[in-house]
């Protein structure tokens, strides 16, 4: 990363796509002759325009995106791939580059126990964490959708124990797709840093009203750096507008209310009050997946940057057979793609970014004119024998009354590499099931690497 | 004694079937769920107050010369009787 600190001013770049490209300013630098406070105001201002670019992993992305949304409090407490995320958050409190409440919890538990309370008092919050961190935080973790408190969470994905890794994989996440948090799973570093923009518009959304996981892959995206384009403050503050976090549940003595009353139970209204909620619950879920699109869609018309909300198609428009992917590894699977098209196989691939509420009709739509479909998970559905995306993928196609082959590849468990060789071999696969009709039992990618 | 500092929550234009609130006040009063109740002795009780100090629902209520207790609102959880020093309080099965 270039340094041009708040000191200096901002060092001009060589022109690039006719707009002049300036330096951005890192996020921990020293600023040893600190100007007085009016003086620094100005410089911040400055340097704030001068920022167009970041060179950065995700989970520094992910903290910028943070200090965009202008959110009002944070609570963190670190864990392996997650932890730098935590300590950019903190550098961009102590420089003044994030005006939030930043609380050092003792735990998950506590991390988003005291972020309900902050958005039940009509704060827009967010935290991240991963793995046995997630595991601790389940029990608000189940309430806060619920409470149908809207909030962002980066889920730095990380497979769990055990077997003991501290690497990449995506069971965390998949281990709470039922709970009722819509759920997104980025690609690239730049699409972290716009899908946690987007995701605070979907959340706070009157329809929706639901705390939204931002999941970007642990390592490969959370470390990996790369260019990341900065949308300008202005921008942001228009499309994501005054946050109404508390409008309908409070903690506010001038609204008395109680949060949460007991509610259900075999008598008077308790079964029907208790449906109705969940009822609605599941209808927030439905009426996301036209927020998010409307949300990406504006996003688009602001910044430039376009990505797919909910699925997105990769050379599928003629193909014959199709791969389907999510998360880091779609890059590796488009690469395969292209080759196996230079070899003239009519191959596709559908990544799915929006997983829950799962898009049922696009990914329907998506496969409508293929013969057969690979399917490849960062993680294991032990129910099934089978990865979990599989599962839905399968569900929607039967829902679809869909007749083709299909099968489960599973790899990159706990951060083993998904490479174009390994997309090589699904689409053999796919490719031979879709001449002979026969699908087969789940393959296990990284099986004899 | 003024009840309610402010007007009760409006909620009306909040949908139902969000996030579960309640703006009315319980009508239930902790004693409806009491299976055992104090019983306070006149001639022992010497109005040390360490009753009224540890009830957690605050049902002790001073007379001119002992304390005794509102069964509206005791829920029946007998501190007061483990902590009175005089043994002035008695817990009593309630009649069915």
């Amino acid at each position: 990363m270039s340094a041009a600190g708040p000191s200096q001013g901002a060092r001009p770049l060589p022109l690039e796509g006719g707009r002049e490209v300036r330096a951005a300013a890192s996020v921990g630098e020293v600023v040893a002759d600190r100007p007085e406070p009016a003086t620094m105001l100005t410089m911040l201002k400055q340097e704030a325009k001068a920022r167009d670019f970041l060179v950065c992993d995700a989970n520094e992305a992910a903290a910028w995106a943070v200090a965009l949304a202008r959110v009002d409090m944070v609570a963190v407490y670190p864990i392996t791939p997650q932890s730098s995320l935590v300590e950019y958050l903190a550098k961009l409190v102590a420089t003044g580059k994030l005006d939030a409440e930043i609380v050092d919890a003792e735990g998950e538990h506590s991390v988003l126990s005291v972020l309900q309370g902050a958005a039940l008092a009509g704060a827009r919050t967010y935290t991240a964490t991963c793995g046995p961190g997630l595991a601790f935080m389940f029990e608000p973790y189940l309430r806060q959708p619920g409470l149908r408190l809207p909030m962002v969470m980066s889920i730095v994905t990380r497979d769990t124990l055990t077997p003991q890794s501290v690497w990449g994989g995506h069971q965390d996440a998949m281990s709470v797709r039922e709970v009722g948090w819509i759920q997104m799973y980025c690609e690239t570093v730049q699409e972290v840093l716009d899908t946690i923009l987007i995701a605070y518009r979907v959340a706070e959304h009157r329809d929706v009203m639901l705390p939204v996981n931002v999941c970007h892959d642990g390592n490969y995206l959370s470390f990996g750096v790369t260019r990341v384009d900065l949308p300008a403050q202005d921008d942001v503050d228009a499309f994501l507008g005054k946050p109404n976090i508390n409008w309908h549940a409070a903690l506010d003595p001038a609204r008395p209310m109680a949060v949460d009353p007991l509610t259900g139970g075999a008598g008077g209204p308790g079964p029907r009050t208790f449906v109705k909620y969940r009822k609605g619950h599941c209808a927030g879920m439905q009426n996301a997946l036209s927020v998010i699109t409307e949300a990406h869609a504006d996003w688009a018309r602001r910044t430039g940057r376009s990505h797919a909300p909910l699925v997105e198609r990769y050379r599928t428009d003629d193909a014959d057979i199709a791969l389907v992917t999510i998360g880091s590894m779609t890059g590796a699977g488009k690469d395969a793609v292209d080759e196996a098209r230079d070899r003239g196989v009519r191959v596709g691939l559908v990544k799915v970014k929006t997983y829950r509420p799962f898009p049922v009709q696009a990914v329907v739509e998506a496969l409508a004119g293929v013969k057969a479909v690979g399917v490849v998970d960062r993680s294991v559905s032990f129910g099934w024998n089978c990865g979990p995306l599989y599962q839905d993928v399968a569900g929607a196609l039967g829902h679809a009354g869909m007749q083709m082959p299909s099968m489960s590849f599973i790899g990159g468990l706990a951060g083993a590499d998904l490479t174009t060789r390994h997309f090589g071999a699904v689409i053999e696969r796919v490719a031979h099931m879709a001449a002979s009709g026969q699908s087969g039992a789940t393959v296990w990618l990284n099986e004899n690497d | 004694m003024k009840r309610q500092s402010y007007p009760i929550f409006d909620a009306s234009g909040v949908p139902d079937d969000l996030c579960p609130i309640e703006n009315r006040p319980n009508p239930m009063l902790p004693g409806e769920w009491r299976s055992m109740k104090p019983v306070v002795d006149r001639a022992k009780c010497v109005k040390c107050a360490v009753c009224w100090l540890y009830c957690p629902v605050q049902c002790v209520v001073e007379r001119r010369a002992w304390f005794d207790i509102d069964y509206a609102t005791c829920k029946g959880c007998g501190i007061c009787a483990t902590e009175c020093p005089h043994r002035a309080i008695a817990m009593v099965e309630e009649a069915a």
